[in-house]
């Protein structure tokens, strides 16, 4: 049996490997969240966001990129016998999983290295709430992740794959988003940063990581199975 | 088999659910502040709360076959769903009457349990559409109990996190340890959860029983060799 750490790499660098050669998903989730900023500019009519408004912009913009790149996740899996191979090899089959949200979670972060200082450009007055938004942007990654790697590996095995990731992922990630904004609106609000219950959404965040997470790992045997 | 003890059952539900609206129109006292449309609330708390134990209970079968790998109890998941769902709709519209006729709106977004229960209905109406993308018989039993699990989990983390999006000032019906409502109002209300449950476990079992004996009728239809009319559901299960 190989041993997890070493399949869980060999998995990763594959993915990212055929991510950076092929570039399928993340130039789109980029271009995506660029243009649906320039939308929102003109939908809400503002040239500068602040507070719960600037916090909601941001995170539907993510959400819905991330739902992009959540759409393709196993589409190489499922075209190229990706998941025969992986039922065939000798490792435990939670390792997918893992290297699975690993690798959601690195596009995520990409994603919002471009997004994010765009957001910031565009809208946002200063910079100064962006160094803690770094931790919310982190925890609700994994969530999104966790939840997102798990819907797609069921939505790419059945009829309507692109239909269904959206359709059950995002009331999924509700409270996810509640605590996102919750935690984010304060930090860019009009008269500086302010952290009014900042660590008690980030506890919120931290849970919903941590139940998602070991229910993924739990069911995702389940889902190979064939 | 599922059939066995459904009439019992069924007349404990109806004289139940008798018991129960007798006590909230002649026992129950008028609320002091929202007079007789307060009654509303001896149906829609309990329907609420039977949906929602509903919804976990299917996630809890749904475990049970992931574990036992048998099919039986991806129907029994299926069937407490469904029947949850059924009752959410339930919820929604009673739900509504009652924020327009005490607060005169149809809608109110500040109440967080409202709003935390329409989250938990659209989820699990997509429960549906799910099940029904997935062709393979078995894989769709697997992915449907996967679901369950995961909005089972869901459920109560959705709860916290729109409770704690209030602000803490609103005011809540069971905080207070006795459950702030006057003894004869808790005694109604007990009575009515016990008919929703009661309803609820009625219905499932009804269902179940229905399935089983279209799915008995379909072998021997079979077995003679004679076409089924009009095809089987693609999206329930067959129970044996």
């Amino acid at each position: 049996m190989t041993p997890s750490r070493t399949a869980f790499a060999a998995i990763l660098a594959k993915d990212l490997r055929s991510e950076l050669r092929t570039l399928q998903s993340l130039p789109a989730m980029a271009l995506f969240s660029v243009t649906t900023f320039v939308i929102f500019r003109f939908g809400l009519d503002r040239t500068s966001l602040s507070g719960s408004l600037a916090a909601g912009v941001l995170w539907a913009t993510l959400l819905f990129a991330g739902v992009l790149g959540i759409n393709r996740l196993f589409v190489a899996e499922r075209e190229e016998g990706g998941f025969d191979a992986i039922r065939l090899a000798p490792i435990d089959r939670s390792v997918l999983f893992a290297a699975k949200v690993a690798a959601l979670l690195i596009y995520l972060a990409a994603l919002e290295l471009v997004a994010v200082p765009i957001f910031a450009v565009f809208f946002l007055d200063g910079g100064a709430g962006l160094g803690p938004l770094v931790a919310v942007l982190l925890l609700t990654d994994l969530g999104l992740a966790a939840t997102g790697t798990l819907i797609s590996s069921m939505a790419v095995n059945s009829r309507a794959r692109d239909l269904l990731v959206p359709l059950v992922l995002l009331p999924l990630v509700v409270p996810l988003m509640i605590a996102a904004t919750g935690a984010t609106e304060p930090l860019l609000s009009l008269g500086g940063p302010s952290y009014h219950r900042f660590g008690t959404w980030l506890m919120v965040l931290g849970l919903y990581d941590l139940i998602f997470s070991l229910v993924g790992y739990a069911v995702f045997d389940f889902l190979l199975e064939d | 088999m599922y059939g066995k003890g459904l009439k019992p059952l069924s007349i404990a539900t109806v004289a139940m659910i008798a018991v129960s609206l007798s006590l909230v129109f002649f026992y129950a006292p008028l609320d002091a502040d929202q007079g007789f449309i307060q009654k509303i609330f001896y149906l829609h708390v309990p329907l609420a709360m039977t949906a929602l134990v509903g919804f976990i209970i299917g996630g809890l079968f749904a475990i049970a076959h992931l574990r036992t790998d048998n099919r039986k109890w991806d129907a029994y998941s299926y069937v407490a769903i469904h029947i949850s769902v059924i009752f959410g709709v339930a919820v929604l519209i009673t739900g509504a009457i009652w924020a327009k006729a005490s607060w005169g709106h149809w809608w109110v977004w500040d109440e967080p349990t409202l709003v935390s229960f329409l989250i938990v209905f659209l989820m699990y109406a997509t429960y549906y559409p799910f099940r029904y993308a997935i062709e393979d018989r078995d894989r769709q039993a697997r992915y449907a109990s996967v679901f369950a699990i995961t909005a089972g989990a869901f459920v109560p983390l959705n709860f916290l996190a729109v409770r704690m999006a209030q602000s803490l000032v609103h005011p809540r019906v069971f905080a207070t340890s006795n459950g702030g409502l006057p003894g004869e109002m808790m005694l109604t209300f007990l009575c009515c959860l016990a008919a929703m449950a009661l309803l609820w476990v009625t219905l499932v079992k009804f269902e179940l029983t229905a399935k089983s004996a279209s799915g008995q009728v379909k072998r021997l239809r079979r077995a003679l060799d004679a076409p089924a009319p009009g095809g089987s559901s693609r999206i329930a299960p067959e129970v044996s």
